[in-house]
């Protein structure tokens, strides 16, 4: 209790003195833990470096400015290619995503017992490894190229679409599920009349924002060699042609640009 | 006709919600489900169409057997009952129509009402329920843009596009203001007189049950402890039904209420009722 | 579709209404206008014509790329733990403490940049300043950020934790300005009410209300930092990134996977806990 009764009368304070104990005791530890992993990171950085950076940032500020104009062509073949990296990739990842969100929904899934914990493993397992990872794996599986790139958008976008469409799932309302139960549906009428519908809002959402941060990771995929525009990216980086890099940073901007625009309206569209 | 036989409903906490329940609903009789919280109302209303499983006792649609059913029986069984609910239950973001047309799911093959194309049959029976439910106007218009009194409507409409042979209400008008709570049961009446449609209305506002209903049935604690006349409602029964309370006010109230009820609708209710009172005999 | 909308006058006109419209019902599209359904069905259909038609399938070298693939499985069935085990421990320590560290910074940086993003807490130049910052952090995929930091800050986790930290500080700011930006507006007048300053008006009116979600979104920021420290290694920032990169350059398939396992372990180990944070603070 937050109060204590003493001989002077009762005492208010913000806590009682156990939980008050108990965060003191939670931050020292965490101060603690910063400190140990600090100087665990920081033990092989060479300081001098770090010091000399606003010096190294000016010298390729310098080299970036002017950025070079006349790059601009060579970068149009490899925006096509990043977009649909993102979009294919996407529109693969809600194909796979869809039954696999279906079949993590707690209401939803066949079985709670087998089925669920491995929808829901799949879902971990996508999501824990980072577009990039993925295309450095199929880089070196299947070989570079745009076909890289758009499995390995898909391979992890099935983890983002299906984790928010299953909680989304999970949140409908029952009434209107017993209701066309009660009329003598199959299941499969009530998931098309009962389910479908409610979570329709929402799945449109999902899948704009996935594309959105899709187009985002497919600037970058060309890094590892899964097409796009990082492809030239990665060739101006090894030629330190900073002024190129210039170019392909702004094109990328106006890109994500106009794809969080077109994310934004879209959702709001659909509520 | 429904008879239900010795229900019993015991749920895995231990919660015996229905003991021993056993009353027969004959055709064209509407019979009132009163009682307080937790006696087991809803839990009843769901055990005759299988929503809710009866641990025990038998439930008879005619001389269908209903707790015996295998899955796809039962579905064929629940397309003969229509279904009405507390909060409306429509699927919102579906159109009214495709909400009533969805009475007949139980039907019509899946790929028919993926696509929604119902039978000529069942569209001209949705747009004749709406008209006399009285919300054709909003046919195309998305479920959670009406107003509650015109969702109840529409609930209406889709229990009966089944073509049911029984009505199983929920509560109708829990969510519903005075006003159109009377419209609302006023409406099921005149179609469960118009169809001699049996119906169980689960209804926690005594008063209204006894303006609208036929039969009253009682229940506390899972058991049955009044099967009669609605003028049979006496203080020391309503006290026999909810415990101790001071029913003298609710007594003046109901008075005040059937008088108005008398003089707002006139000599055909009263007749209607004395017809209804008759199929009780 | 038939008028049945218009308005009934008579029963005679109401009848002939109904049984005119009786005939046929169809759904009401999601798109009402008919030219433009056919013109964003014909657009898809072009652009998925096209986008499909400049992907270069090799079948030679899909049907080569099934054999290593095979092989991959067979490294996750048997991953190695053991042979690259200093490597991968060195990684793994660089990236949790990155992780630690960046999101520690990260936060104690979003605080004060989130209050000045708030549009009914800040004033104006100070809330263009703070949600220019940003919009800088939230530009640039995380991989540009660290070559770029690497580029002036050497290689290894340094230039890693300033690039997560300058990653998380876009994230969290953005949505602390509108979580607060959304507080409920009664409760911080009523606090105004008695006369308190404006940092007691932080601490009793704003505080309060969007410390949970904080917390929440401050732990789900250590997940994805926990991600993103496993690429960013592949640029030279540190973290177990650099070691996967090289088993796969070695083809070193049962290190790799043995890799991807920890990386998978701790993330569904985070979330777990994360879980536990959560309903605690709740």
């Amino acid at each position: 209790m937050p109060i204590v009764t003493s001989v002077d009368g009762s005492v208010w304070r913000r806590r009682a003195p156990q939980h008050q104990l108990a965060l003191w005791v939670g931050w020292f530890a965490l101060i603690c833990l910063f400190v140990f992993c600090w100087q665990v990171m920081t033990k092989d950085t060479i300081w001098s470096f770090v010091w000399d950076a606003p010096r190294q940032a000016a010298d390729i500020g310098d080299r970036m400015i002017p950025p070079a104009f006349g790059y601009f062509a060579e970068l149009i073949r490899p925006l096509w290619d990043t977009i649909n990296i993102a979009t294919l990739g996407t529109l693969i990842a809600i194909v796979i995503a869809v039954p696999v969100a279906f079949l993590a929904a707690r209401n939803t899934t066949p079985s709670a017992r087998m089925v669920r914990p491995c929808a829901l493993l799949l879902i971990v397992a996508s999501r824990s490894i980072n577009s990039l990872i993925w295309g450095l794996l199929l880089v070196t599986m299947i070989g570079p190229g745009v076909l890289a790139g758009v499995i390995a958008i898909a391979l992890r976008s099935i983890g983002f679409i299906a984790k928010l469409l299953y909680e989304a799932i999970e949140e409908i309302d029952e009434s209107q599920i017993e209701a066309v139960t009660a009329t003598g549906a199959s299941s499969l009428q009530v998931l098309d009349q009962a389910i479908v519908p409610q979570v329709m809002p929402a799945f449109a959402g999902i899948s704009v924002f996935r594309w959105d941060i899709n187009i985002r990771e497919s600037t970058v995929l060309g890094l590892v060699g899964a097409g796009g525009l990082g492809l030239k990216l990665q060739a101006s980086l090894n030629t330190l042609a900073w002024n190129q890099v210039t170019t392909i940073l702004l094109v990328i901007l106006t890109t994500v640009a106009v794809s969080e625009w077109v994310s934004a309206r879209v959702r709001r569209a659909v509520i | 006709m429904l008879r239900i036989e010795h229900l019993r409903k015991r749920y895995r906490t231990g919660d015996e919600a229905l003991r021993d329940v056993s009353f027969t609903v004959p055709r064209g009789q509407i019979t009132g489900l009163i009682g307080p919280s937790g006696a087991g109302k809803s839990t009843l209303i769901r055990c005759v169409n299988r929503l809710v499983e009866p641990t025990g006792g038998r439930i008879f649609l005619d001389d269908l057997n209903v707790t015996a059913l295998s899955r796809s029986q039962l579905r064929k069984a629940r397309r003969r009952i229509g279904m009405i609910f507390q909060e409306f239950a429509l699927v919102e973001r579906l159109t009214v129509m495709e909400n009533v047309l969805s009475g007949r799911l139980g039907y019509v093959p899946f790929w028919r009402s993926f696509a929604r194309r119902y039978p000529p049959g069942d569209v001209d029976k949705a747009f004749a329920l709406l008209e006399r439910v009285g919300v054709l106007d909003q046919a195309d218009k998305r479920a959670d843009a009406l107003s509650g009194g015109q969702r109840q409507r529409v609930g209406v409409a889709r229990a009966l596009e089944q073509d049911p042979e029984l009505l199983l209400i929920d509560e109708p008008t829990a969510s519903l203001d005075p006003k159109t709570s009377r419209q609302i049961m006023r409406l099921i009446r005149e179609i469960c007189a118009e169809r001699n449609l049996p119906a169980i209305i689960n209804i926690h506002d005594v008063v209204l049950a006894q303006a609208f209903v036929d039969r009253v049935v009682g229940l506390r604690a899972g058991e049955v402890v009044f099967d009669g006349l609605p003028n049979a409602l006496s203080p020391e029964v309503l006290t026999r039904i909810y415990g101790e309370e001071d029913w003298t006010t609710l007594h003046s109230r109901q008075d005040r209420e059937a008088d108005d009820a008398r003089s707002l609708d006139g000599r055909e209710i009263v007749d209607g009722e004395l017809e209804r009172r008759a199929s009780l005999a | 579709m038939a008028n049945w909308n218009a308005e009934p006058v008579s029963p005679e006109t109401h009848a002939s209404v109904v049984s005119a419209a009786a005939q046929t019902w169809r759904r009401p599209p999601l798109i009402r206008s008919r030219a433009l359904r056919w013109i964003l069905g014909a657009g898809a259909l072009t652009y998925l014509t096209f986008a499909l038609g400049s992907l270069e399938v090799s079948w030679l070298r899909l049907y080569q790329g099934l054999e290593r693939g095979w092989r991959f499985i067979q490294g996750f069935l048997l991953p190695d733990f053991v042979s690259r085990w200093s490597d991968i421990m060195i990684g793994m320590q660089e990236s949790l403490t990155m992780t630690l560290t960046s999101t520690v910074v990260g936060v104690l940086i979003s605080v004060p940049v989130g209050i000045g993003a708030a549009r009914n807490l800040a004033s104006p130049p100070v809330y263009l300043l703070c949600r220019g910052v940003i919009a800088l952090a939230r530009s640039f995929q995380e991989i540009i950020v660290a070559i770029l930091f690497v580029a002036m800050f050497g290689f290894g986790p340094f230039a890693g934790f300033l690039t997560l930290s300058f990653a998380t500080v876009g994230f969290l700011a953005k949505l602390l300005a509108e979580d607060i930006e959304d507080v409920d507006e009664s409760q911080t007048e009523a606090i105004r009410a008695t006369g308190a300053g404006w940092w007691q008006l932080i601490n009793y009116g704003v505080q309060p209300q969007v410390m949970p979600r904080l917390i929440g979104l401050s732990c789900y920021r250590l997940d994805i930092n926990f991600r993103e420290s496993a690429v960013i290694g592949i640029v030279g920032a540190g973290g177990i990134g650099a070691t996967l990169n090289t088993a796969m350059d070695r083809y070193e398939y049962d290190s790799a996977a043995a890799i991807l396992i920890l990386i998978i372990a701790i993330v569904m180990a985070a979330e777990y806990s994360s879980g536990f944070v959560r309903k605690w603070v709740k």
